[in-house]
């Protein structure tokens, strides 16, 4: 499953999608929304896609992937637009024969999800810090 | 010949507008294509050694034509990976 979408992600059912019998091992990655950076407190994510080559990236991910390890089922989600804290960006999730191949490449695909995948991300401004600012500051 | 290129993120931030449209050499490389892009919008140059260019949603090398001439031009600026939107300083 590759799938780049503007609705809500709810992981369940994509790890679910990668379920089969002849996998002993199901390894997924989230990645959320993270509120506080150091002393940055971020109150949202605004998610941007060139969505005809992200798409392509995907599809490429997987079968490179494919090919290294023996992935019986993968599914590479991600989402666009703006995202509250907290919220799932992204779903990795593969099934294989043993452990150590799942998370193998799984990790993989997620690395290089964010290397070669044309997303991109920008914390969205908080517009209220700015109008709570007192007169002259 | 004109060529449209697609802009996103950091680069569509800075040129006020999803795309550019550019006037190229026939035989014009990826390289002509970033002398274009930073004559028809200076500020542009210091985001280009962080651009990358996608001809058909493949990334592209400096040394590489531009053939076909309807080939899907696209900037790519550095992707999510950990990083935001912010132009990384100068190495």
């Amino acid at each position: 499953m590759i799938e780049i979408t503007p609705d809500r992600i709810d992981a369940t059912p994509i790890i679910e999608s990668v379920r089969t019998p002849l996998a002993g091992a199901v390894c997924s990655f989230l990645g959320t929304v993270r509120e506080i950076t150091g002393e940055t407190r971020t109150i949202g994510l605004e998610y941007e896609a060139y969505p005809v080559m992200a798409a392509k990236k995907l599809a490429e991910l997987e079968a490179e992937a494919r090919s290294r390890w023996p992935i019986l089922e993968a599914a590479l989600v991600h989402r666009v637009g703006r995202l509250d804290p907290g919220e799932i960006s992204v779903v990795v999730a593969v099934s294989c024969p043993h452990r150590q191949e799942a998370f193998e490449a799984c990790r993989w695909l997620i690395d290089t999800l964010k290397e070669v995948v044309p997303i991109w991300k920008k914390d969205v401004e908080d517009v209220a810090s700015f109008v709570d600012l007192p007169p002259g500051t | 010949m004109k060529a449209t290129i697609l802009l996103f993120a950091s680069a569509r931030e800075t040129v006020g507008a999803p795309s550019l449209t550019v006037e190229l050499d026939e035989n014009s490389t990826v390289g002509g294509l970033r002398s274009a892009l930073a004559r028809a919008c200076p500020a542009l140059i210091p985001l280009l050694p962080f651009l990358r260019i996608a001809i058909d949603s493949e990334y592209a090398r400096n040394d590489q034509q531009i053939i076909p001439h309807d080939a899907e031009l696209a900037v790519i600026p550095p992707v999510s990976g950990g990083s935001s939107l912010e132009i990384p300083a100068p190495p």
